[in-house]
């Protein structure tokens, strides 16, 4: 049944949507994690019971995602062997160990003390369930970092020699890990993870408040997130824009790619804000332009130069037309997060930070815009490098297995019903957890401060039981 | 200084892919005896006694996997796609058990879903792994830097042996892990089960180990040849001892006694794989040295697990430390 189609394009539809499905759960739980040990650390420092409810609350969640992450992580470990043999064969030399050291430092980290993160705080002790929860939320932050630098090094590859088989061999091991795009994919990854929870914990909060769930938990959670968002999407914007001037240097197709150039403008190139890319016409159809604002942009100057994709031969074009949409949804929603950030900066300057129900709308329907945001930046570099899995030096058309499309097609079939019954399940069960309301377990707590402040959780909270 | 970092690579390989077998063995093992325990509060004990656990241990597996693409990518290049269908199988049965241990706590009309989901997932990899195991030992097609057979050459009467023998080999692991866990009729019923279990497991392995020299003749030369035939005399005896201690520990022993024999077998049989693969990694296509990564790469990794493989074997330690001793039903950490 899949013999009419390629086999490379079958592995590549497959590895796109694999990772596409893995990368949603680190995006959520990099995040999660680091908020987790802040919440545990605010407990452990005032004592306060808000903070450890919402420990044990976010904790559940965390683990179901984490959990998912893990078996969609193991299912990619194995993809570059499968379908990317040649692949494999040629690169694993310089991206192996570095994988292996995610293995070593970041992966056994995470999954040791995971389990006494999640069920051992009466068995070790405060101090050593607090040191638990850091390493977990450290090993999270690990794993980014080596995964990104092979990444990276496949997008800018350096320090390296080729053998007598055709081999990547490493020449210099800290020039392959600090590639020229590592730093700044690094950044903006891990940013856009932390952004991706405080969207969602916004969005939990949000939506308690709008359903009149006046608690000190969801007061709490809404005003880290707000806070959070307001620090970090303008870091995340400025951190793009440094990207995208790193990429400029050193993967110019793939700016022009997205920007939608594909004419060269010797003096002063337009900001295509929308159009229609057709790579056939080569062309952009019903465009709208900003005149030299593209220069003003890239270049720091209106008039400077700027080279189009008529200086790339047809077949080394990267598919314009989806680096082009995926990079505007990115940076669209990054302004959008901005725009969240300042909207409740406002309300909070005029109080009005916890009673502002249009607030709060906005907040909720932001809850899933860092998971789309992630999954267009990764679509846009990813696509955008394209035709080369090593830039430059191999193509992906050379990377695959020798294997039959029907091997392929019958197994990216089975991937695709297994991860969205699986995984959509997971997500349904995600979303019963977050509608519950913190849990008051007594013997737990040293609440005073909070109790004699006067907010004590009335009979509303048993409503909270049965969610929604 | 001269070392073979080729050969002292495929040790500690060897050493991950062992972790592996016998760690996600034992809570494979659980998933696989599940259904002959059908009370919710037996299989409640039997999931808590491997939820804190089973992350690390399946952590080994990505160890294997991202080792060989590290230090034998040519090997990883090869034996992966040779074996692709039964480990895509492998990895989305794995994904069903997986996140079995979360689901089955989140819902309640579901959970009898999740405990087959668990079951089914735990059978289908153990499955898949032994078949993987059998077709790596009779051998796969290389040409050209490539695999160089067809998509069902791994399908044979020896490699569903072996992937019988597998799932009794797990079953075993799960049992005394059980034995060692529980107390009460689930420990009774454990070490009952232990026992089928341990001779299901001594007659798969008897009949692979009769079967696998006459696959090759290269296998038949190292079993029967001057001087590994001392090896032939001797893993067979060392095998009767461990099953000795696993009757005897199941009879009248201390609870260890049992998981610590199971052990015992299986890293007797995994030296016997070795000793019929050494010096191969492919058997009679591809040798350790030739799939060996460039020593730069070697060299790199080496220094990093010198010093951090001590480290996790420290508080991988620590954890199961942790979580130490028997579980009561109704206590969980759910
Ligand atoms: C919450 C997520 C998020 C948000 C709001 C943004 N990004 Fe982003 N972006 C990512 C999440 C992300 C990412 C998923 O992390 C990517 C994919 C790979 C990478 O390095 O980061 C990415 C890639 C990426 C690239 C491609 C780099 C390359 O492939 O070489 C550029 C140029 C930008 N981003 C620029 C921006 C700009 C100018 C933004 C401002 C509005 C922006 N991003 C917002
Ligand atoms: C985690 C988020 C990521 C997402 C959402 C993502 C997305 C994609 C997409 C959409 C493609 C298909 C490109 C095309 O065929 O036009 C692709 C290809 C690929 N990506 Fe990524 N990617 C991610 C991260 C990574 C990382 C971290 C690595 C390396 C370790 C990687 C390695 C590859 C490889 C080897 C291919 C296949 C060959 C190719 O088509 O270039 N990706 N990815
Ligand atoms: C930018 C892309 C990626 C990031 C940031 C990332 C990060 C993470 C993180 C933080 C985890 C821990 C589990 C979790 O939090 O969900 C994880 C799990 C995992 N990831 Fe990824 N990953 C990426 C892409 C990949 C790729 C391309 C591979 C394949 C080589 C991979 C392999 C794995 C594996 C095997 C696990 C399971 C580890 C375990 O047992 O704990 N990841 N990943």
């Amino acid at each position: 049944m899949f013999e009419s189609f390629d086999a490379i394009l079958l592995a590549r539809i497959q590895f796109a949507f694999t990772i596409a499905f893995h990368i949603v759960f680190p995006a959520f739980t990099i995040g999660l994690a680091s908020y987790l040990a802040v919440l545990l650390g605010l407990w452990l420092k005032t004592g306060r019971g808000v903070y450890l409810r919402l420990f044990d609350f976010w904790k559940t969640i965390f683990a179901l995602s984490f959990g998912m992450g893990v078996v969609s992580g193991i299912v990619m470990s194995y993809q570059f062997g499968t379908n990317w043999s040649a692949f494999s064969d040629k690169a694993g030399p310089v991206i192996g160990p570095l994988m292996g050291y995610e293995v070593l430092t970041a992966f056994f980290l995470e999954a040791g003390f995971l389990g006494i993160m999640l069920f051992g705080r009466e068995k070790v002790g405060r101090g050593l369930h607090f040191v638990a929860t850091l390493m977990v939320a450290f090993g999270t932050l690990l794993s980014a970092t080596w995964i990104l630098a092979v990444n990276s090094w496949m997008q800018t590859p350096q320090g390296f020699a080729i053998n007598e088989v055709g081999q990547f061999v490493p020449v210099d091991w800290w020039a392959v890990i600090f590639s020229p795009s590592f730093p700044y994919r690094l950044i903006h990854m891990v940013l856009a993870a932390f952004l991706t929870t405080a969207l969602v914990v916004g969005a939990v909060a949000a939506w308690h408040k709008l359903r009149g769930r006046d608690w000190p938990e969801v007061h709490t959670m809404f005003t880290m997130a707000m806070g959070m968002i307001l620090v970090v999407a303008p870091l995340q914007i400025f951190m793009g824009d440094l990207h995208g001037l790193n990429t400029l240097e050193h993967q110019p197709v793939k700016v022009m790619a997205m920007e939608g150039h594909f004419e060269s403008h010797p003096n002063g190139a337009p900001l295509i804000l929308f159009g229609f890319p057709d790579r056939e016409a080569q062309t952009v159809h019903w465009s709208v332009e900003i005149p030299k604002l593209s220069s003003l942009i890239l270049k720091h100057d209106l008039n400077a130069p700027l080279d189009g994709l008529d200086t790339v031969p047809r077949d080394l074009q990267p598919p314009v037309e989806i680096v082009f949409w995926s990079f505007r949804i990115m940076v669209a929603l990054g302004f959008a997060m901005l725009g969240l950030g300042l909207w409740s900066l406002a309300a909070f300057l005029r109080g009005r930070l916890h009673d502002s129900r249009n607030l709060h709308r906005y907040a909720l329907a932001m809850g899933p815009a860092g998971f789309v945001a992630v999954l267009a930046g990764w679509i846009t570099t990813e696509v955008g490098r394209q035709p080369w899995t090593v830039y430059g030096h191999m193509l992906t058309a050379d990377s695959a297995s020798p294997i039959s499309a029907a091997a392929v097609g019958a197994s990216l079939v089975a991937f695709i019903i297994v991860y969205f019954a699986i995984f959509g399940t997971g997500v349904v069960y995600i979303l019963r957890l977050m509608a519950r309301l913190p849990e008051v377990d007594e013997d737990d707590l040293t609440d005073g401060p909070l109790r004699s402040a006067g907010i004590t959780p009335g009979p509303a909270r048993k409503e909270s039981h049965h969610g929604h | 200084m001269d070392i073979d970092l080729p050969t002292v690579w495929a040790g500690i390989i060897a050493f991950a892919v062992l972790a592996y077998v016998v760690m996600d063995g034992f809570d494979l093992g659980i998933g696989i005896l599940f259904p002959l325990f059908p009370e919710k509060e037996d299989r409640d004990v039997m999931m808590n006694s491997v939820a804190p656990v089973w992350d690390g241990n399946e952590t080994w597996l990505v160890m294997g996997g991202g080792g060989l693409l590290a230090v034998f990518p040519l090997a990883y290049a090869t034996i992966l796609p040779a074996l692709y269908a039964p480990l895509t199988v492998m990895l989305l049965a794995l994904v069903f058990r997986g996140v079995a241990f979360e689901y089955r706590w989140r819902s309640d009309t579901g959970s009898r879903r999740w405990d087959v989901a668990f079951f089914g997932g735990s059978a289908v990899a153990t499955f898949a792994q032994g078949i993987a195991l059998g077709a790596l030992v009779q051998g796969i097609a290389i040409e050209d830097r490539a695999y160089a057979g067809g998509w069902w050459d791994w399908l044979t009467p020896f490699s569903i042996a072996t992937g019988l023998a597998l799932l009794a080999g797990y079953a075993l692991l799960g049992a005394c892990w059980l034995v060692l866990k529980t107390e009460g009729g689930l420990h009774a019923a454990a070490r009952k089960l232990a026992m089928r279990a341990g001779l299901a497991t001594l007659a798969g392995m008897g009949v692979v180990s009769l079967w696998t020299p006459f696959l090759n003749p290269g296998y038949l030369d190292r079993w029967f040849g001057w001087p590994t035939i001392g090896f032939s005399l001797v893993v067979p005896l060392l095998v009767a001892g461990a099953a000795y201690g696993l009757w005897r520990g199941l009879t009248r022993g201390p609870d260890w006694l049992p998981f610590l024999a199971a052990l015992g077998l299986f890293v007797l049989g995994f030296a016997g794989v070795g000793i019929s693969f050494y010096p191969w990694i492919v058997p009679f296509a591809l040798t350790i040295e030739e799939a060996a990564a460039p020593e730069e790469s070697l060299v790199f990794l080496l220094w990093g697990s010198v010093v951090l493989l001590p480290m996790i074997l420290g508080y991988t330690a620590y954890a199961y430390w942790v979580f130490r001793g028997k579980l009561r039903h109704g206590e969980g950490y759910h």
